[in-house]
Formats: C-alpha cells, structure tokens, sequence
C-alpha cells in the first residue's frame, strides 16, 4: 500500500538540465503535492542542449529562445528552483543535503541528476592553450561565437567524429569557416554506427568542404604566436583558430560516490530509476540501467533517456509503480541532413540497406537479430523512424525482401509481414 | 497576440495567449498535458501531436513534409493532425482550437 502523499514531505532534485527539470514538472503531474527543491550549479534558466551544437551556434538566436521552461511556469507549478547553488554533501543517514550556500534541506525523496561534463582527453597543451572549447555548457558556446567575431575566417580543427564534432563541423560551415575534423578510430560515428553510417556521413561532410582525416590520435596542442597548432601521432599537423572538442563525457558521480551510492562511472539504477539507497533516484546521463528489452546494460546519453527516466522516477517517488523499459531514440541534424534512429542495433546479425528511388538522399538502415528487427538508422527518412519505432515496439515482422527492394513502396502494408 | 484553445484527453479546456514562438512552445510554458515538445521543436520527435478542429484548419493549413512523413504512419493521426512544433504563433491563429492527441 502506497504512502499517502502530504503536503509537508519533501523531493530535492540535483541538476536541472534536462533530467532534473523534467522530474520536477513530473512530479507534479503525478501527485506530489509536497516541497520541491530544483539545485542547478551553474547560472543559467535551464536550456536546451541540443541547439547548443546545432541552431544556437550558427543563428543569431537569443538564449532567451532556448529556455526548457519560463521562469513563471516554476512559479506555477511550486517549483523552487535554486541557481548558482552547487550540492556540497548528500547524508543519507539522516536524509538531508548541504548546498554551497550552507543550507540544509531534509528530504524524503533525493533525485540525482548531475549529468556530465565533457571529457578533456589527456593531451599535452590542452589545459592552458588558449581558445579550446568543449561543447556541453551554453557558456562554452557562448565563449566560442564571442572567439568566432574576433578573427575573419576562421580556422576550426574539430576533435572527435561522434554526433558533437559532426554537428560543430556542419554549423561552422553554415558560418563559413574552415573546419578540420580530426577522428582517432578508421572512421567517424565508429562507436555508435555501421560502416555504411559511418561512410554516409563522411561523404556528407566531405561534399560541404569538411576535411575530414581519420586514424588521426592528437597528442599534442600548442599555443603559437598565429593561433593553436594541432599535433597528431605520424607527425602530422593542423593550424588551428580554435579548437573545439566532441571526445566524449565523465559523468559526475563524485557527490553520489561519496554518499555511498553504487557508482562506478555512472550511477546504477533499477527498473524503477532507484540507486541501491531507496529513497534515492539517479535519473539522465549520469546514470546506468540494465534495459530489459536488449538484454544489456546502458549509459544512454540523450534527450529521451532523460526525459522518460525523469517520469519514472517521479511516478514511482508518487506511488505509482513504473518501470524504465525504453526503446532508446535520438536524432542528430547535420546541414539539411536529419538522422533519426531508433533502437539498439547490438547483437545484430543483418542489415537491410534502403535508398528510395524517388530521393537518393532517404535511406534507412534496418538491423535485424535473425526476424527481429531492433533498430533502424533514418536518414532523411522520418517514414521509416515512425514505422520502426512502431514494428519495434509492437513486435511486428518485417518483410525483409519488400522491405529490401527500393521499387516496393514504403508503406506499412508492404514492409510489415502479415 | 493570439488566444488559443488546448483540448487535452479528458475532455478539459485550458485557454491561453501567445504572441511568439511556436504552438508547442506555448503548450509547454503552459504546462498543457500531452504535450512534451521532447526534441525541443525540430520535427523529430512527433510529441507535439495536435489535431486542429476542422473549422479551425484555415487558420494552420497543412504540415510540411518532414512533418507529414512525422505523421503518415503515426496511430493517432487524423486528416487535421499537425505537429504543434511546426506551427507558429501569429495574429492570424487567434481563436484556435486544438485537440491534443496524446496523454
């Protein structure tokens, strides 16, 4: 039997990016009628992050355009949201947390959601050249458009061929700037795509004017009278205005770690979004679930791992018991180009590759595991991100030869098996 | 400015004006159940779905492409479903009415 909810208990939320905001306007909506304490460290109304990489920087937008919610709608819903003001202690004996500001706020329900912050690679040089950016904080970006106004044409050298540097390397030649793109593994989106993705991309850049150089490991940056000067295994080396880095996150766990939160290098969650303390919630980047539909453990880094974790959380913190069971999705924009992909592709054992005849340039990528089909790559094809997020989660059968064939018509009575 | 009508799953009304921006943006400063806006209003996500009264069409007219391939296929879409992401605020929305076709 649920706890009845009152209106003297109290939820505290750590992070308010994507996450933690959404916890907070979902608990609400399920029922919380007690406090709720929102702590964000850092100085901003929360935002979006996904134009970081993308409209924000190459637009002339206001930031105002990019808040998650208006400062009202915290008002509204009761919700205290507390900028500047970082989590010093967690103390689960007695269920309260310090700020940075010494206040104390006892809690009943404790959500973690620190996410992460870019990973600086151990590169020489790195810390104290000047003009090396991450892309993570809307004030990273904001540091880069002040850097981009300073200097004509700029010269970019991008580290990392994930989804961030991809994203950079097209907004910055939306501003005409000269990008070098530089990628450690033998080719870009290496840990999260096929080779067909993976060359997809490659030509698109290449065909906007990105040099892109692979099996490039960059040991050194240094700090000339010009600018920067990129070094990379082999000798080779890039001049460089700004350098800008998309190699990945560390999650910040070190405040749960010191809790005595099961965190190795992301918070452990159950079903339900519970850490092994069960009046604690990890929820967003910063965590780990074990993802029961593909049967293995997953840092998902994105928007709906956020977003869907947030409402578990809070309907379970409520009384109403929900499992975490997600079929992953995320979507990445590059110059006109949208990849939307959904699922996990692990474990596959063949893949169907569709261009449609009527536009070269919509193709979708469909990874099957013998008759299941567990995730579809969309390239500017959002018909076939609809239709595989529905095959997926229904458990439908796809009919691998019509859906193999460009001259049979995408639609569902033709690629779903009756 | 511009006032417009959201009508969520159960059957309540919740009135309210914009000026700028777009409908789903109006939707989640308003806290309007159903609407998510998860990809933050790019078209990739289809957790804006809004079914526009018939009367109320002229006033949005129809998706474009990327917003039209968002729907076809999508359970709850009706000939008036648009993408509430994709439709902007302007004068000529006042007096809209919307449906909201998810919880």
């Amino acid at each position: 039997m649920p706890t009845p909810l009152t209106q003297d208990q109290c939820c505290v939320i750590i992070g308010a990016s994507h996450a933690g905001v959404s916890a907070a306007f979902a608990l609400r909506k399920y029922g919380w009628i007690g406090e709720i304490y929102l702590f964000e460290k850092t100085s901003h109304l929360p935002y979006h992050r996904p134009p970081l990489s993308k409209t924000f920087l190459y637009e002339d937008q206001s930031q105002d355009d990019h808040y998650l919610k208006n400062n009202d709608s915290y008002k509204d819903q009761d919700i205290q949201l507390h900028l500047n003001t970082d989590i010093i202690k967690i103390d689960r004996h007695d269920k309260y947390i310090l700020d940075s500001h010494s206040k104390k706020v006892t809690y009943d329900y404790l959500i973690y959601a620190c996410g992460a912050k870019a990973l600086v690679p151990p590169i020489v040089g790195i810390n104290n050249s000047p003009n090396v950016f991450c892309v993570r904080e809307l004030d990273d970006i904001l540091a880069i458009k002040a850097k981009l106004k300073d200097v004509e044409l700029p010269k970019i050298v991008i580290i990392g061929g994930g989804y961030i540097g991809l994203e950079i390397a097209s907004s910055m030649r939306k501003m005409n700037a000269e990008v070098v793109l530089l990628e450690r593994e033998n080719r870009l989106l290496q840990r999260v795509s096929v080779v067909e993705v993976s060359d997809f991309f490659e030509s698109l850049h290449v065909s906007h004017g990105v040099k892109v150089f692979k099996q490039k490991n960059v040991n050194a940056v240094e700090s000339t009278g010009e600018g920067l000067n990129v070094k990379c295994d082999g000798g080779s080396n890039y001049q460089a205005d700004i350098v800008i880095l998309g190699v990945g996150i560390v999650r910040n766990v070190s405040l749960a770690n010191e809790a005595g939160l099961v965190a190795n290098n992301a918070i452990v969650v159950d079903d339900h979004c519970r850490t092994n303390d069960p009046s604690i919630f990890a929820i967003g980047d910063c965590t780990e679930h074990h993802n029961n539909r593909y049967s293995m453990d997953l840092r998902l880094e994105s928007i709906q791992n956020a977003n869907d974790q947030a409402k578990v959380a809070a309907a379970n913190i409520c009384g109403e018991q929900q499992s975490y069971d997600p079929i992953p999705w995320f979507w990445s924009d590059q110059y006109d180009t949208k990849l939307q992909t959904v699922g996990i592709y692990s474990g596959y054992t063949d893949i169907i590759l569709r261009k449609e005849i009527n536009n070269s340039n919509s193709i979708s990528i469909w990874y099957f595991k013998n008759e299941k089909l567990l995730a579809v790559d969309a390239i500017n094809h959002p018909k076939a991100y609809v239709l595989a997020t529905k095959i997926i989660k229904k458990e439908l059968i796809v009919n691998k030869e019509k859906c193999a064939n460009p001259d049979v018509d995408f639609h569902p009575k033709n690629i779903i098996s009756t | 400015m511009a006032k417009i009508t959201f009508i969520t799953t159960d059957g309540a009304e919740k009135n309210v004006e914009g000026t700028s921006g777009s409908l789903m943006e109006l939707a989640t400063d308003n806290n309007i159940n159903g609407i998510d806006g998860d990809c933050g209003g790019v078209c990739s996500c289809a957790t804006c779905h809004v079914h526009v009264l018939a009367e109320h069409w002229d006033k949005v007219g129809p998706p474009n492409q990327t917003e039209a391939d968002m729907l076809e296929f999508d359970d709850l879409v009706t000939e008036h479903s648009r993408l509430a992401c994709q439709i902007e605020i302007s004068p000529a929305l006042d007096g809209l009415v919307v449906k909201v076709a998810n919880d």
